[in-house]
């Protein structure tokens, strides 16, 4: 793939990469920890897939010190932003998806009814994962995971 | 769109039925991209609130610089340097027979409608577990027996050395505990968790028990009291909150003022020499150190073992020579007023001469010029390593000045001199990553040492491990330099609930530190990362944008240099540059843009005059001279309580208007007599020739409640 840059673009993409990196550069010296690329990589807007995490990580990763350099994570995150590679999940496809798992069209998730798809389908989450999200999504009266809200509340403007 | 190697095509999904797997996969991954953009926003509040408490520290300095160099250049005879001389004369010493009489209690009543704690000595398990019980149910201790209590701890702690050294026999676990900044949940939730301070549970509290959070006279009365109980087993390190003019910004000396109205003077006064005369270090099994801030390249335990550390009263004030005759005030002409006036009454007489204030006109004479652009070139210095150690790290020229930002003012001998470093290294340095040591500019006391001090000074004293507190961390603690130094922090939500948890070490013979985290919480169940997060945020950003208003023209002019062509446009990259140049928080402007800036035109450009009515919807409308104010702020607060040399909460009318002639020099505003009069004089509201000083801030807080007409009627 080919692009034809303009100066400006090409730094500003640079400047947003760098950024975020930094945010979590805790010894200002141009690394970060691996597990923290996941975060990052997010947190610039893309939504990549745990495979895709794998990849991207074996990309960047040179030696296993554990650590992420700047100077290697800038190419590749920068291409990966320009050529859009891990597009956002559209706000009515997610809003779909719920509708599926709600089979009974009842308009909310019961906490068990997720929690069986989010930890055994697809790309399970652990169970600390299921954990944080049962208390961050669950309406506190009533038990049960009202979806439509719970999409409407957090969907945040993303440009940075 | 892209080829990304994906497993599930977006576009596959409008085409076919979304299938229970595909639709787990959609919200797995939407709500991982969710956890990390909030961990994102976490990591940005975080950075809010320490750059803003360092530029809170180095205002601290800035104003303490200020001061000393009036002190430099003014006669001893100008009214300026008579406004503060107090804060920078030595505590007057005097017979401790003198000391016990100022400090009597035993006149002192305590009415039968008190239903707080009585306290009988020596003290009993009982009566120590009785304060706090009571002081977890909100009681408030007399002042009869807080004297009498800190009496009893001061005659102990004149007899401890200057490092503690205390052993794990017996397979007895130590428990250390960080800052606790005023904040009892903490202490009750350590003791409900850990227990209390026993024969069989010794503690050692690290410094800054004081300062921030609301209870700190509570804290001090419970470990005074454990202390007493069990002097082998309860060891105490001075932080550098205990010290008598940091407590005048950070809000100790309020807190005692207002909990105790008739003895809150005498309190303080005790209270300033107790904390000279707190241990500087406690070493474990002779293999650990703890102390509260540091070390340095210099750091030399020999030397802090001989020091007589009460001669070092406040770490802001080196010491003096012992001023014989012209010292002012005995204690004994003090103790006497304090018996025969009221609280209204008892003033000291008025620093003020009875020649009037002399023109700005003479005061620009006196060479403040040269001060303006010295401090305008610290301010560069500081900014510099802010900005260093926050974002890059480039090598720093070490040819410019490494002098300590504090100004020693009188003759020292080179001894004081070095003991003084030697403690003010102790109580205030920071670790950093590089190595070397270089002076802790950001604080403005103390240093950054790196992982090759730390090795050898470990080396040197055989030692295997530094435990020291001083800096917040989000987890409560943080080892650093290879393992070698640990960071502990036990105040949790410290910036706001949910910033941060809190901790304690336990130490068992095997020297191997085992870590417990919690975090205080009036709440019913935890708030998720989201709630957490969202509320600390708004709190932060709230903060700052108090700070991007005050700064307002400074970014209108910097805004209009990049906008050369006048359009009101400037783009992402720019505005962030821009702000950065003007607030020197080393913050990440772009990642808060969204938070921070809500208008935007459709090209991604910020419309920055539509942003700046956007911060002030949320503030009445001001000008200039009231931008600053609000600015400063904090420091105008200190000043106040600096000049109110006997600590009553109020000062007069005619040192309120020297204290503005001060400001004016110091803030560079144009302040006129008439200004500084018509304010005093509305100040004044009861007209007896004095002003509360709470009163005048409570102008600043009335804005903070968006109050414009109440506000309005006070200016």
């Amino acid at each position: 793939l080919i692009f034809l840059l303009s100066e400006a673009m090409a730094s500003d993409v640079h400047k947003k990469i760098k950024a975020a990196f930094k945010a979590f550069d805790y010894e200002a010296n141009n690394t970060v920890d691996v597990r923290e690329i996941g975060t990052i990589v997010f947190s610039l807007g893309c939504f990549p897939s745990q495979a895709d995490l794998h990849d991207f990580i074996a990309q960047v990763e040179e030696d296993h010190t554990g650590f992420i350099h700047l100077e290697k994570f800038l190419p590749v995150m920068t291409n990966v932003l320009l050529e859009k590679r891990f597009p956002p999940i559209p706000e009515d496809k997610l809003l779909q998806a719920f509708e599926v798992l709600d089979k009974e069209k009842k308009g909310y998730l019961e906490q068990e009814e997720l929690t069986k798809y989010m930890m055994q389908e697809g790309e399970v989450f652990t169970q600390e994962e299921m954990d944080e999200m049962l208390t961050a999504l669950t309406d506190q009266k009533d038990n049960v995971i009202y979806y439509k809200d719970v999409i409407d509340e957090l969907i945040i403007d993303n440009d940075i | 769109m892209g080829c990304g190697v994906s497993n599930i095509h977006f576009s596959d999904v409008s085409r076919a039925t979304l299938s229970a797997i595909k639709a787990a996969v959609l919200i797995q991954r939407w709500y991982r991209q969710y956890v990390a953009r909030t961990e994102m926003r976490r990591r940005c509040t975080w950075h809010i609130f320490q750059s803003i408490e360092y530029s809170g520290e180095q205002a601290q300095i800035k104003l303490y610089n200020f001061l000393g160099y009036l002190m430099d250049n003014f006669t001893p005879s100008s009214n300026e340097r008579k406004l503060i001389s107090h804060i920078f004369r030595e505590n007057d010493v005097c017979r401790d027979a003198e000391w016990e009489r100022y400090f009597c209690y035993k006149n002192i009543e305590v009415p039968e409608i008190y239903s707080g704690p009585h306290l009988t000595f020596p003290l009993t398990v009982e009566q120590a577990m009785g304060l706090v019980e009571a002081f977890r149910n909100k009681k408030q201790l007399h002042s009869r027996y807080i004297l009498q209590l800190l009496l009893e701890t001061w005659k102990l702690l004149r007899k401890l050395p200057n490092i503690n050294r205390i052993s794990t026999c017996q397979s007895k676990e130590i428990t250390i505990c960080g800052d606790l900044h005023g904040q009892l949940e903490d202490l009750l939730l350590i003791f409900y968790k850990n227990g209390m301070p026993s024969l069989e549970k010794p503690y050692v509290f690290n410094g800054d028990f004081v300062d921030r959070g609301h209870d700190s006279i509570e804290i001090l009365i419970i470990l005074f009291a454990f202390l007493l109980l069990y002097p082998s087993n309860v060891y105490l390190n001075r932080g550098n909150h205990e010290d008598h003019i940091v407590n005048l910004r950070y809000g100790f000396t309020k807190e005692v003022l207002t909990k105790y109205k008739m003895h809150g003077k005498r309190i303080l006064k005790l209270l300033q020499k107790i904390f000279s005369w707190l241990p500087l270090a406690t070493v474990i099994d002779q293999r650990v150190l703890v102390i509260h801030g540091g070390i340095s390249d210099s750091t030399d335990l020999g030397i802090i073992a001989r020091v007589d550390r009460h001669k070092y009263i406040s770490a802001l004030r080196p010491p003096k020579r012992r001023v014989t005759s012209s010292a002012g005030m005995s204690i004994d002409s003090e103790a006497d007023e304090e018996w025969s006036n009221s609280k209204f009454l008892q003033r000291r007489a008025s620093m003020t001469y009875p020649k009037p204030f002399g023109t700005r006109s003479n005061f620009q004479n006196r060479s403040l010029q040269d001060f303006s652009d010295r401090i305008r070139e610290k301010v560069e210095d500081e900014v510099e390593l802010c900005r260093r150690r926050t974002l890059h790290l480039e090598e720093q020229n070490q040819n410019d000045e490494n002098e300590q930002c504090v100004s020693i003012q009188s003759v020292n001998s080179d001894n004081a001199k070095e003991e003084w470093k030697q403690i003010l290294d102790l109580l205030w340095s920071d670790p950093m990553v590089q190595d070397g040591c270089i002076p802790n500019e950001v604080r403005g006391g103390g240093c950054y040492w790196g992982p090759d001090v730390t090795e050898y000074f470990l080396n040197r004293h055989n030692l295997q491990l530094l435990i020291r507190s001083h800096e917040c961390k989000q987890e409560g603690y943080e080892f650093c330099h290879n393992r070698k130094v640990l960071t502990l922090f036990s105040a949790s939500n410290y910036y706001d609930v949910g910033s941060n948890r809190g901790a304690y070490v336990k130490l068992g013979p095997d020297l191997v530190p085992y870590m417990v985290q919690y975090q205080a919480t009036s709440m019913t169940r935890e708030l998720t990362v989201r709630q957490s997060v969202g509320r600390t945020e708004r709190s932060a950003l709230k903060v700052l944008r108090e700070q991007l208003f005050a700064h307002k023209s400074d970014l209108l002019s910097t805004f209009r240099v990049y906008d050369t062509e006048n359009t009101g446009l400037i783009n992402l990259s720019d505005w962030a540059e821009a702000v950065e140049s003007v607030m020197h928080l080393g913050l990440p402007w772009r990642m808060l843009r969204s938070q921070l800036v809500t208008c935007k035109s459709s090209e991604g450009m910020i419309s920055y005059y539509e942003w700046f009515n956007e911060l002030t919807i949320k503030k009445p409308q001001t000008d200039g001279l009231i931008e600053t104010l609000y600015r400063h702020r904090s420091t105008i607060e200190t000043i106040f309580r600096i000049v109110d040399t006997d600590n009553s909460g109020f000062i007069t009318i005619e040192d309120f208007r020297q204290t503005w002639k001060l400001l004016s020099i110091y803030l560079k505003m144009e302040i006129t007599d008439e200004a500084i009069s018509d304010l005093a004089v509305t100040i004044d509201s009861n007209n007896d020739g004095c002003i509360d000083i709470d009163e005048f801030m409570e102008a600043f807080r009335l804005t903070d409640k968006k109050n414009v007409q109440e506000w309005r009627t006070l200016w």
